[in-house]
């Protein structure tokens, strides 16, 4: 038997049409999205910075404003709850500026037919959450929607903060030296909900890491200069390192033994074939930080609940720029670059 | 983590690396057939740290590459199909039929469901009698013992609802393909260790005997890879062809004797169509006449789709290790993970996509914007 290999392969969808899961992803569809449709249609120097909040001027203050939706399913889940998730993802967007968050807004989008209890259980998760974090929650609105027509709850909630003075963050100011910190272990969030999802039964071993990270980055800014911070949620650590090489015009090197990952994250994500690199987490930021104020940085996030864990996993460079290499746990490297869309667990 | 860390090791990776470097004399081309191995090779960065004159090719072991197209349709001719629920594996769902993908599908209201078992699908079916449940049972042996017991459970339970729509290959004949391959430049393979741990090695002696050709059964943690490629070229500089079990710690000369069995009950040997390659004789599994009331393919009645693979990109000879993704003139700049021109391109576990993702070539690096 001569067997002969032909050069046959498939023609692909190159274009999409209509919007699809992947869409929502954080990777490269939802980046498509928004350089196709959002930035044209809306254009400005705000939008154009591609931050997670906005930093403007109204008389003589610095604010930082932003918006976040939340559709999660299931609406509780281990260590938190769509409430919660609603007030901290705002909460953390706003502080990402280095802002103090103040107010808050929420719109309630519900499905006819969610039980009240459950809804009364969220608001109450809510007013924790935000009394937790030193936020006032000003304003809201609600609607009600037919069975079918949205998945129990859905909650979007906005916020604004104040900018101290000084302060000068954004995922654009990292340079090459900085060192890079990170608050904690990764994966967590995301993990906790596909095991109660998916009914993958890690239930208990894994609990979300939802958390409001305006406190920690208070200590930080008192403690050093910070150029640049992201929380990694869709897309997790790994795409918001992109994400800020590409929009600092920076290289970035990180060590894959120094980034804490817990032992059942870890379990979960090589059962299912998943890299807790790109894992959605809640409570966790990454931040660029001057190489002359890394230790005392590092120090004064340890000392807060939230920072306990922190970590420097690696460095920016003034090579390879807007490119993220990964020095392997065996001592090779590997570059890390924006995933396509939403990873899929693999057949073996 | 216990069983994991010692296999990610960096000093002892580092013995293994100087210790090959110390027995290589030539240069030798090592084919790894499983797409797990090409994952594990290109993300922890191996390639780049073995010795220059140890070459690894990637070999035909990706399930997702290798399914035809035409199988492909079919199973979007069953998924469009009003009152089903079909499921699949995670990155199926990215895989281009002629017109779609399964997500596209999805989000023109089939109803698309990702399981992590065949059995879930019979949750699914229980729960939904109503509806007829497919799941799309594609993959190399390792997949096979879950979807027969998923079909034997099926009858055993007298679940009705369910069927699969069966596109089983097996390693042996792709192996034997690429040995009788005109231009076929490998001289050891590293086996595939979970197939093995299902099938046993058993039935790649007679292959190492006939071709005169290493066969190392090589697990999927860097370490496994390292002993494994440490194994293969000091067969080759020894002038050895064995078959020889790296990965002793899942794999026995006869792998998981129930599972054969169950095996064996439920499918039976066929002629496969495979990517990019052809019809391989004798290259696959299909259900046994008696279960043919599982059998998606007879059910829906979609053997009449037939698709033609056009000419486009060099998949096939990726799959056959006769060219690197790199070589394709397409790579990373018409080719991408998020305009794949091929399958090898689509899965996480296509050769192509591993080395856009992780990068391992300064050219692709030079490309990448």
């Amino acid at each position: 038997m001569a067997q002969d290999f032909t050069l046959a392969c498939p023609l692909p969808i190159t274009q999409r049409k209509t919007v699809v899961m992947g869409h929502g992803s954080g990777g490269r569809l939802t980046a498509q999205l928004i350089h196709d449709v959002f930035l044209p249609a809306f254009d400005n120097e705000y939008l154009r910075r591609l931050d997670d909040q906005a930093v403007f001027d109204i008389a003589g203050a610095r604010i930082a404003f932003t918006t976040d939706s939340f559709v999660v399913t299931p609406i509780f889940f281990p260590g938190g709850d769509i409430g919660k998730l609603a007030v901290h993802g705002t909460v953390n967007d706003l502080a990402m500026s280095g802002a103090r968050p103040l107010y808050l807004s929420s719109a309630f989008i519900m499905e006819e037919g969610l039980p009240l209890e459950e809804l009364g259980r969220v608001t109450a998760s809510m007013a924790e959450a935000a009394t937790a974090a030193g936020v006032t929650i000003a304003t809201g609105d609600t609607k009600v929607v037919n069975r079918g027509s949205a998945d129990k709850l859905f909650i979007t909630t906005s916020g604004v903060g104040l900018v101290p003075a000084g302060v000068n963050i954004s995922a654009s100011n990292a340079r090459p030296g900085d060192a890079i910190l990170l608050s904690g272990t990764i994966g967590d969030h995301g993990m906790a909900v596909m095991s109660v999802r998916e009914n993958l039964e890690f239930e208990g071993a894994i609990v979300s890491d939802t958390a409001p990270l305006n406190r920690l980055v208070e200590a930080m800014l008192a403690a050093g200069e910070i150029h640049a911070l992201r929380d990694p949620t869709r897309g997790g650590l790994a795409t918001s390192l992109c994400e800020m090489a590409e929009a600092s015009g920076v290289g970035v090197e990180i060590e894959a033994a120094s980034i804490p990952v817990s032992d059942p994250v870890r379990a979960a994500c090589e059962i299912l074939g998943l890299d807790p690199l790109f894992v959605a987490n809640e409570g966790k930021l990454v931040a660029f930080v001057a190489p002359e104020s890394a230790d005392a940085v590092l120090e004064a996030m340890r000392r807060t609940p939230e920072g306990s864990g922190a970590a420097l996993i690696g460095h920016a460079v003034a090579a390879h720029e807007r490119l993220v290499l990964l020095k392997t746990e065996i001592g090779g490297t590997r570059i890390l670059d924006l995933p396509f869309s939403e990873q899929l667990p693999r057949i073996c | 983590m216990k069983y994991l860390d010692e296999y990610r090791d960096q000093a002892l990776a580092r013995k293994v690396l100087d210790d090959i470097a110390r027995t290589v004399t030539r240069p030798w081309t090592i084919m790894e057939v499983c797409g797990g191995q090409t994952h594990s090779i290109v993300k922890y960065g191996l390639d780049e740290l073995l010795p220059p004159r140890v070459e690894l090719v990637h070999g035909p072991g990706c399930p997702v590459c290798v399914t035809p197209l035409e199988t492909i349709d079919r199973a979007h001719a069953i998924a469009r199909r009003p009152g089903t629920i079909f499921c699949s594996f995670g990155d199926m769902l990215r895989v281009p039929g002629s017109h779609a993908d399964l997500f596209q599908l999805r989000a023109e209201g089939a109803d698309v469901r990702v399981v992590y078992s065949p059995l879930d699908c019979l949750k699914i079916a229980r729960a939904n009698p109503e509806k007829l449940v497919v799941f799309f049972a594609i993959g190399f042996e390792t997949t096979a013992p879950a979807n027969a017991m998923a079909v034997w459970v099926a009858r055993a339970q007298g679940i009705r609802n369910f069927s699969l729509l069966v596109s089983h290959v097996l390693v042996p004949p792709a192996i034997c393909g690429v040995l009788e391959s005109r231009d076929n430049r490998v001289q050891a393979f590293l086996g595939p260790g979970h197939v093995c741990a299902v099938v046993g090695w058993g039935e790649y002696e007679p292959i190492a005997a006939r071709y005169r050709i290493p066969i190392v059964i090589t697990g999927f943690e860097p370490l496994d890879l390292l002993e494994g490629i440490r194994m293969a070229v000091r067969q080759l500089e020894s002038g050895r062809a064995e078959v020889e079990n790296q990965y002793a710690r899942a794999v026995t000369r006869e792998g998981n004797v129930e599972a054969r069995r169950r095996i064996a009950e439920v499918f039976e040997v066929t002629d496969r169509a495979w990517r990019g390659i052809g019809v391989i004789p004798a290259s696959g599994w299909r259900l046994r006449d008696e279960f043919r009331a599982y059998d998606a393919e007879s059910l829906f009645d979609v053997g009449e789709i037939r698709t033609a693979e056009p000419a486009v990109c060099i998949a096939g000879k990726v799959l056959s290790g006769l060219a690197k993704p790199h070589d394709c003139p397409a790579f990373g700049t018409a080719c991408t993970p998020q305009t794949p021109l091929g399958a090898t391109m689509v899965s996480a576990e296509g050769a192509c996509a591993a080395y856009y993702n992780y990068g391992r070539h300064a050219r692709t690096i030079g490309e990448r914007k």
